[in-house]
C-alpha cells in the first residue's frame, strides 16, 4: 500500500497532527493549496482557519492567536514572506511560538509565480531587522515534510520563537508514492506555561539562553506583550543594561541550542574526498548522483541539511574529514555555498546553481564531480 | 504585576501616572475608557487593550488588563487574532488617526467582517510622536511640518467608512464630552465591530500651528461634513461567533487522508521510464497523466507526476511529467524523456528543447491531426479514434493509444485506475476506444 501524495499534504497533517489550532493566510502561487486545506481542515478539530485580506494581516492575526494560547501557522511565498518582515521581528521580539511555511518560487519580486526556486535561503534568517537567529527547516522530500512541520511546532512551542519550514514549488506541489513508513512522528512539545497563581514578569529568564514561561491572553494572570525593547515585565525601556541583556537572550536562545538543533542527513562513505551538499529539493538530485557515482566506482559522500538555520556545523564539520572538495547545488545564486564556506576555509567549494525555473540534475552535480 | 482575578474593579488604572503632553487628550479618553471599564463590570482578566504605535501606543502600560503592543497600524490584526482564538474577551484596539491610515485596509476588512473588537481612534490629526507630520484625518489647508502651505488632501471620514461596510457601532465625538465613557461603554457591550472617533487637541504640535481649541474640534466635525454623535448603532452577527456556528458542522468530522493506492497486479520495469505530456490548459493534461500515474502505482511501482503551467488558468500549455520507476524516485525532473505524447500546438511549442535532446531511442507520438515535429526520436502519428470520442477527451485517448504503443502497463491496470476516479464510465469507454 502506497499513499500518491504531495509535499502540502505532508505538511498540512503534520501541523493537523502537532495541534494546530489557528490557520491564516493569503492566497498565493504556490502556497494556496496549504491555505485551501487548512480552511478545510482545521475547523473540523475545533480550530480557526481564516483567509486574511493581506500577509500582514494573516501573520498579525497569529500572533495575536497565538499569544492567546493559539498553536499557529502561516503559509506563504517569497512575496508575502516580504509582507511578513517586520512581523516576523515582532514574533522574534514578543517571543512567540509560531510556524511559517515558506513554499519558495523563483524570485526576486513577483518573479515566476509557478516555477521552482531555492532564493530564500538567506531571505528567511535575515529578513527582519536587527540580525536576531531563527530556525530554519528544509524537508527534502515530501515526506519528510510531515516530521519536519512537527519538529516546527515542537521547536517554535519550546522557544517561543518563529519556525520556518522551508520548502518550494516542486516538493510541495509534485505528486508521489510514498510509503505510509517514511512518515516521522516526532514528538511535539508545548509551551512552558506559567503556573497559575504565582507572580508573573511575562520575560523572565535566567540564564540568558532560557525560554520565559508564558501566560496568555485571556487568562487569569494578566499578560504584557510588547514588541519594543522591554524589561522583564514587558515594560518600554531605554535602560542599557536591561536593553543589552534582553538582545543577548534573544541571540542566546537560539545559539546556545545549536547542538540540539542542527539537524542534517549525512550519508559518508570512507575514503571519500568529496562531498556533496544540497538542501530541499535539490537534495532529490543529490542522492541520485550519489548513487550513479558509486555505481562508477567513485568515491563521495554526501550531507543533507533539514536546519538550514542553524547550519549543521557539527554534521557538516564530520562529513568534511578526509575532504579536498564539497560541490553545493542549490536553485539561487550560491547561498548555502556562502555558509559551507565559512565552516570550511580551506576546502575548495564548487557551486552548482540553476536559476532558470528547471531543477538541478544528476547530471550537472556529476560534472561538477570531475 | 500580580495575578487579579476579581472580576470587579473600582478602577482598572494602575498607578503609573500618563505621560503625556499637558493639554493632551489622551489622558482624558484614557480616563473616560476606565470609567467605561468600570460601569460595564468586566473582569480584567477578560479585557485586553491592543496598542497600536505613537503617544496613544503608550496607553496600555496604565491600565491593570490584559496588553498587547505590536506594530503599527497591525493592531487590527493582533486583535482580530485574539478574538478569533478567544471570543469571549473584551478586545479594544487603542490607535491614534496616523494608525488608523497606515493599517487602513485591516480597518476596512474589521469592519466588513465586524469582528467583534472595539477601536478608540485617538484622533489629534497628526501624528505626534515623530513631530506632527500630517495625517490621513488632518483637515484640507491645516498646516503641518509635511504641508507647511497648508494640506491638500481631503481627510478621511473613518465614522462614514466603517459605517457604510458594515460596522455595529459608529459614535464620533470628543475627549471633552461628558458622555464619552458611556458611549465606550455602549460600544464594548455592543456585539461586533465599533468604533469611536474621538476628536482631541494635540498640544505639542496641531494646536500650535493651527486655530484649534476645545470649542472649535465640533465645529470643525461640521465643517468637514462629518457626522457627530451616535452615528449607527445596528447589531448585526460577530465574525468570531458566526464563524463558530458555520463551523459547528463539520466539527468532529474525520480529517482528509491522502490517497492510499494498493499493488494489485506488480509490473516489472527493469529501469525507470520518462514520459512527458504536452498539451494545452483545459485539455485535461493533468488529469489524464494521472490515470496513468495511479494505474502505475496500482502496478507496484514509484512515480512521480511533476506539472508545468503558466499563470493563466484556462489558456496556455499544461505540461505533466511522469517519473515511472521500479524504486523509488529521487530525481522528479526529466533530463531525457523515453517518450512524448504531444497533445496540442501549444504543447509541441513548448516541447521544442526536450525533442532536442531525445535520440533514436526516444518514441515521440502525436495526436491525430497535429504536424509531426523535428527530432531524432522516432516520430509515431497517433491514428483518430475508430469510434467516437469526446473531445475533451481527446488527450486521455492519446495518452492511452501511447502507452499501448509503449506495452508500458496492461490495460487491466489501466482499467483499475479509471475505475477508482471520477468519471469512471467515460474513462474506460476511451480506454477501450484507444485499445480498440
Amino acid at each position: 500500500m502506497r499513499e500518491w501524495t504531495d509535499g502540502s499534504t505532508a505538511i498540512v497533517r503534520g501541523a493537523l497532527h502537532a495541534g494546530c489550532t489557528f490557520f491564516a493566510g493569503y492566497p498565493i502561487t504556490p502556497a494556496s493549496p496549504i491555505l485551501m486545506s487548512m480552511l478545510a481542515e482545521l475547523p473540523k478539530t475545533g480550530g480557526v482557519a481564516i483567509q486574511a485580506e493581506d500577509e500582514i494581516a494573516a501573520i498579525g492575526m497569529c500572533i495575536g492567536a497565538a499569544m492567546s494560547g493559539a498553536r499557529a501557522m502561516t503559509a506563504t511565498s517569497g512575496p508575502g514572506i516580504s509582507l511578513y518582515s517586520e512581523n516576523l521581528g515582532l514574533a522574534i521580539m514578543g517571543e512567540v511560538p509560531l510556524v511559517v511555511v515558506d513554499v519558495q518560487r523563483l524570485g526576486p519580486a513577483t518573479g515566476g509565480a509557478t516555477t521552482v526556486g531555492q532564493g530564500d535561503l538567506q531571505f528567511v534568517r535575515w529578513g527582519t531587522s536587527g540580525g536576531f537567529p531563527v530556525i530554519v527547516l528544509a524537508p527534502s522530500t515530501a515526506a519528510e515534510g510531515y516530521g519536519v512541520t512537527r519538529r516546527a511546532f515542537d521547536l517554535a512551542e519550546r522557544f517561543r520563537t518563529p519556525v520556518f519550514v522551508l520548502t518550494d514549488k516542486e516538493l510541495s506541489l509534485t505528486t508521489t508514492t510514498v510509503d505510509p513508513r517514511a512518515y516521522e512522528s516526532v514528538p511535539v512539545g508545548a509551551r512552558v506555561q506559567h503556573a497559575v497563581g504565582q507572580p508573573f514578569t511575562p520575560y523572565h529568564y535566567e540564564p540568558a539562553a532560557a525560554v520565559p514561561p508564558i501566560a496568555h491572553v485571556g487568562d487569569p494572570t494578566l499578560v504584557r506583550f510588547t514588541g519594543s525593547t522591554h524589561d522583564e515585565r514587558a515594560f518600554l525601556t531605554k535602560d542599557p543594561a536591561t536593553v543589552g541583556k534582553l538582545n543577548a537572550h534573544l541571540c542566546a536562545k537560539i545559539d546556545a541550542h545549536a547542538a540540539e538543533l542542527e539537524w542534517a542527513h549525512s550519508d559518508l562513505q570512507p575514503g571519500a574526498e568529496t562531498l556533496l551538499v544540497a538542501f530541499g529539493v535539490t537534495s532529490g538530485a543529490l542522492r541520485q548522483a550519489v548513487k550513479n557515482l558509486r555505481a562508477n566506482g567513485r568515491k563521495v559522500s554526501s550531507l543533507v541539511p533539514i536546519s538550514v538555520w542553524p547550519v549543521p556545523e557539527r554534521a557538516l564539520a564530520a562529513a568534511l574529514q578526509g575532504v579536498r572538495r564539497v560541490v553545493v547545488a542549490e536553485l539561487n545564486p550560491g547561498l548555502f555555498a556562502r555558509e559551507v564556506r565559512l565552516v570550511a576555509p580551506n576546502v575548495e567549494v564548487v557551486s552548482v546553481t540553476r536559476m532558470d525555473g528547471e531543477l538541478v540534475s544528476p547530471t550537472q552535480i556529476e560534472e561538477a564531480c570531475r | 504585576m500580580s495575578d487579579i482575578t476579581v472580576t470587579k474593579l473600582a478602577s482598572y488604572r494602575n498607578q503609573t501616572p500618563y505621560p503625556f503632553c499637558p493639554g493632551c487628550g489622551h489622558g482624558p479618553i484614557l480616563d473616560h475608557l476606565n470609567k467605561a471599564l468600570v460601569k460595564a463590570a468586566i473582569d480584567p482578566a477578560k479585557v485586553v487593550l491592543v496598542s497600536d504605535i505613537g503617544c496613544s501606543g503608550l496607553s496600555d502600560q496604565y491600565f491593570a488588563t490584559h496588553a498587547f503592543h505590536g506594530l503599527h497600524g497591525r493592531s487590527l490584526t493582533y486583535a482580530t487574532g485574539i478574538k478569533l482564538a478567544r471570543p469571549e474577551l473584551t478586545v479594544i484596539v487603542v490607535i491614534g488617526d496616523g494608525g488608523t491610515g497606515i493599517g487602513g485596509t485591516h480597518l476596512l476588512q474589521a469592519a466588513r467582517r465586524n469582528i467583534g473588537i472595539t477601536v478608540l481612534v485617538f484622533d489629534n490629526f497628526n501624528f505626534g510622536m515623530t513631530g506632527g507630520q500630517h495625517s490621513v484625518t488632518t483637515p484640507k489647508g491645516a498646516k503641518t511640518p509635511t504641508t507647511p502651505l497648508g494640506n491638500l488632501e481631503r481627510p478621511l471620514d473613518l465614522c462614514a467608512t466603517v459605517a457604510v461596510n458594515g460596522a455595529s457601532y459608529v459614535w464620533r465625538g470628543t475627549s471633552f464630552d461628558g458622555e464619552l465613557s458611556d458611549r465606550i461603554a455602549e460600544a464594548i457591550t455592543t456585539p461586533g465591530f465599533a468604533l469611536l472617533d474621538v476628536f482631541e487637541l494635540c498640544t505639542a504640535h496641531f494646536v500650535e500651528h493651527n486655530t484649534m481649541s476645545k470649542s472649535t474640534l465640533l465645529e470643525m466635525a461640521g465643517r468637514l461634513g462629518f457626522e457627530t454623535g451616535l452615528i449607527r448603532r445596528q447589531p448585526r452577527p460577530e465574525y468570531a461567533a458566526a464563524y463558530r456556528e458555520a463551523m459547528a458542522g463539520v466539527r468532529g468530522q474525520p480529517l482528509r487522508e491522502p490517497r492510499r493506492i494498493p499493488t494489485l497486479q506488480p509490473v516489472s520495469l527493469a529501469r525507470p521510464f520518462r514520459l512527458i505530456a504536452a498539451g494545452s490548459a483545459g485539455g485535461k493534461v493533468r488529469s489524464a497523466t494521472r490515470l496513468l500515474a495511479e494505474a502505475a502505482v496500482l502496478s507496484g511501482l514509484w512515480v512521480t507526476q511533476r506539472e508545468d503551467y503558466p499563470v493563466t488558468v484556462k489558456s496556455g500549455h499544461s505540461i505533466a511529467e511522469l517519473v515511472i520507476a521500479p524504486e523509488e524516485v529521487l530525481y522528479t525532473g526529466i533530463e531525457r524523456p523515453d517518450a512524448m505524447v504531444l497533445l496540442s500546438a501549444d504543447g509541441i511549442k513548448k516541447s521544442g528543447a526536450m525533442l532536442k535532446v531525445m535520440d533514436q531511442h526516444g518514441r515521440v507520438f502525436v495526436a491525430p491531426g497535429l504536424p509531426a515535429p523535428p527530432t531524432a526520436a522516432a516520430v509515431e502519428p497517433l491514428p483518430a479514434p475508430a469510434v467516437r470520442v469526446e473531445r475533451d477527451h481527446m488527450g486521455l485517448y492519446a495518452l492511452m493509444r501511447a502507452v499501448r504503443a509503449l506495452d508500458l502497463l496492461p490495460r487491466s491496470a489501466l482499467e483499475a485506475a479509471a475505475q477508482r476516479g471520477g468519471r469512471a464510465e467515460a474513462n474506460l469507454a476511451t480506454i477501450a476506444a484507444a485499445f480498440a
